[in-house]
């Protein structure tokens, strides 16, 4: 039999690891140049529709497509960054924050257009089955889209901490005049960070289309449940967004079981408002 | 010393004649753009133009409203819509459980929700910048699901206010009242906001959003401050909201509280210059005829071209005016009048030996 409760956790844990691999790259951005990124869930449905395109047209199945999809994710994120981000960069708070959010009517827009508002979902991908186990059972694409996860936090980790490129983003992140005096080119490492962080997404999307609908609202959600989890993890930390989105995760899953599915997200952000009434800048910000 | 020299004698090269004369020309342009306003309705009839024109002050009413607590207090809210909401929510409720005239729910919609926002300002004063404005989107997002899914106020339904015309019932068959009434409205806010701006509150406002630390240290007292500039902005949103309830005679979370409505009381403060007096009308008289009329255009299409367009102007808007199309006025005639700050210590460094 399965045990209700154990299979929610389970859920809830691997949900949750995919929405930290969501949120990984709006931490990436927020920690190094200071900017909420609204079109983060605009992205991830762009993200989502190549992904769903390469299977449709061209039958490449999405494990096959992720690389490719998250190195045009990459320039992308550079592109956008260097013709529009970066020209509010040190302009008031608003504006950037408007510049992003005007990326994202955009983007949904034009995938409207594109595409049309329907849902769509692709179907026999490489993983699509289910594994039982004696209390729960697990879809092997939510499986495979959590340990991608943990590797590519994993990596960012490493490549932040370890790599020279990482040093110099840490770097930028402290204080872009130093780091700019410091011989770094701060301009490319925002515009690298920018396509880091989209091309994560561009992970994210794929290991989603998976086993998740095609929409061009797709991402609306997701973006909103990044913001909590980038905020709950706190300032631009990398394992605080990790611990986050498995919090998230866990709470969406427990408060569905418990208080009934319309209210998960009400959970959600009432316990985010709750941590950060006590600790203003999340569990892992100072 | 030299600075001084060029600082006194600056007024003397016939400046200040006239400056007085332009002084007067400023002051001219208000209540000829109120008499404008008053008359326009009457003089192009037309239906559509008319239901834009109270779109235009009413989403005026929301970014002034917005402006005093994201603004002035630079306590950025993506939250507004959930204040409107509790406006235009008492409202119909006391109208349909008690008779109670939406005069009367008017300002109690008002004062219930000051008080929300009063309550939920004191917790989320702590609260800086982006981690404000996130902190603002989930509470948007908690009283959007609650409302949905809570049975007493009409959950995803909605309610919808029965058909009574007559003053009394805050209800007409011409657009042409609903104007005046939103115009007045509209023109309350402005009152109250150079009102707050002048005194004591406004300073502190200010001072709180320029740097938060040294206004604390000053002895300003962050929590009181936040929480009534969030209270006196909320008491405008949801006189919008009663408005609004009035107006369409049908309200529902999907549409009166969802955050992309929020988003654009936040660009109307914005692109029009949320520090300036006038800055939302003059970003809801950008903004909404474009977003109507092109919807009325393009929209037919369902597909989306209007808000590609209206996506791609925000951009550009924003990347162009970071200030806002006040900021740019501002500039062009501070330009225009006199040798600005720039000009004077140009002139001071060129003095020196």
């Amino acid at each position: 039999m399965e045990n209700q409760l154990l299979q929610m956790v389970v859920d809830g844990l691997l949900m949750g690891s995919i929405y930290a691999l969501i949120a990984v790259g709006m931490t990436l951005i927020w920690g190094v140049m200071n900017i909420i990124n609204f079109a983060h869930g605009a992205f991830l449905m762009l993200a989502m529709f190549l992904t769903f395109w390469a299977d449709k047209l061209w039958g490449i199945d999405p494990l096959v497509s992720l690389p490719l999809v998250a190195l045009i994710m990459f320039f992308v994120g550079w592109g956008t960054y260097s013709t529009t981000v970066r020209k509010v960069l040190t302009g008031p708070i608003l504006a950037q924050l408007l510049v992003t959010f005007g990326i994202a009517i955009f983007l949904v827009n034009l995938a409207v257009f594109l595409w049309s508002p329907d849902y769509q979902q692709l179907r026999g991908t490489l993983i699509s089955g289910t594994w039982r186990f004696p209390l729960f059972v697990v879809s092997e694409a939510k499986v495979v889209a959590a340990l991608a996860s943990v590797v590519v936090f994993a990596g960012t980790y490493w490549w932040l901490k370890k790599t020279r490129l990482g040093r110099a983003v840490q770097a930028t992140s402290i204080s872009k005049e130093a780091a700019a005096l410091m011989g770094i080119n701060t301009e490319r490492v925002f515009g690298i960070t920018f396509g880091v962080a989209l091309a994560l997404l561009g992970v994210a999307g794929s290991l989603l289309c998976n086993f998740y609908y095609v929409f061009p609202s797709v991402g609306d959600m997701f973006g909103l449940l990044a913001f909590a989890i980038v905020a709950l993890g706190g300032f631009g930390s990398v394992p605080g967004s990790f611990l986050g989105g498995l919090m998230i995760g866990l709470a969406e899953h427990l408060g569905g079981l418990y208080l009934g599915p319309q209210y998960k997200y009400a959970v959600i952000f009432i316990i985010y408002l709750g941590v950060v009434s006590i600790r203003p800048k999340g569990l892992f910000g100072w | 010393m030299v600075t001084k020299i060029v600082n006194q004698r600056q007024p003397t090269l016939g400046g200040h004649r006239r400056n007085k004369s332009k002084v007067k020309i400023d002051h001219l342009w208000m209540p000829a753009a109120a008499l404008l306003f008053c008359i326009l309705p009457l003089v192009y009839d037309n239906h559509h133009f008319q239901h834009v024109l109270i779109l235009v002050f009413m989403y005026a009413l929301l970014g002034q409203a917005w402006s005093l607590a994201g603004g002035y207090a630079g306590m950025i809210s993506f939250g507004h819509i959930a204040f409107f909401g509790f406006g235009a929510y008492t409202s119909t409720l006391l109208f349909l459980d008690t008779g109670l005239s939406p005069w009367l729910g008017l300002f109690a919609g008002g004062l219930i929700s000051a008080m929300f926002a009063v309550l939920i300002g004191y917790p989320l004063s702590k609260l800086r910048g982006h981690y404000f404005a996130i902190a603002t989107i989930a509470l948007q997002q908690v009283v959007q699901i609650l409302f949905s899914n809570w049975s007493l106020v009409g959950g995803a339904n909605g309610l919808s206010l029965p058909l009574k015309s007559g003053w009394g019932y805050f209800q007409f068959s011409s657009k042409l009242p609903y104007y005046y009434i939103i115009l007045g409205l509209y023109a309350l806010s402005v009152l109250v906001t150079y009102w707050m701006i002048r005194t004591k509150p406004g300073f502190y406002f200010r001072a709180i959003a320029n740097d938060e630390d040294s206004a604390k240290r000053l002895g300003v007292h962050i929590a009181r401050y936040k929480s009534l500039a969030l209270g006196v902005s909320a008491f405008f949103a949801a006189l919008a909201g009663t408005f609004y309830a009035q107006y369409v005679l049908y309200i529902d979370p999907a549409s009166i509280l969802n955050i992309n409505m929020s988003t654009i009381i936040v660009l109307v403060a914005t692109l029009g210059g949320a520090v300036y007096l006038f800055g939302p009308l003059v970003g809801a008289l950008i903004l909404i005829p474009i977003s109507e009329y092109a919807r009325a255009w393009l929209g037919g299409t369902g597909r989306g071209v209007d808000l590609m367009i209206y996506g791609l102007l925000i951009i550009i808007i924003v990347i162009y005016q970071p200030n806002g199309v006040m900021g740019w006025l501002q500039r062009l005639r501070n330009f225009r009048r006199r040798p600005g700050p720039t000009g004077l210590s140009i002139q001071a460094q060129q003095g020196k030996p």
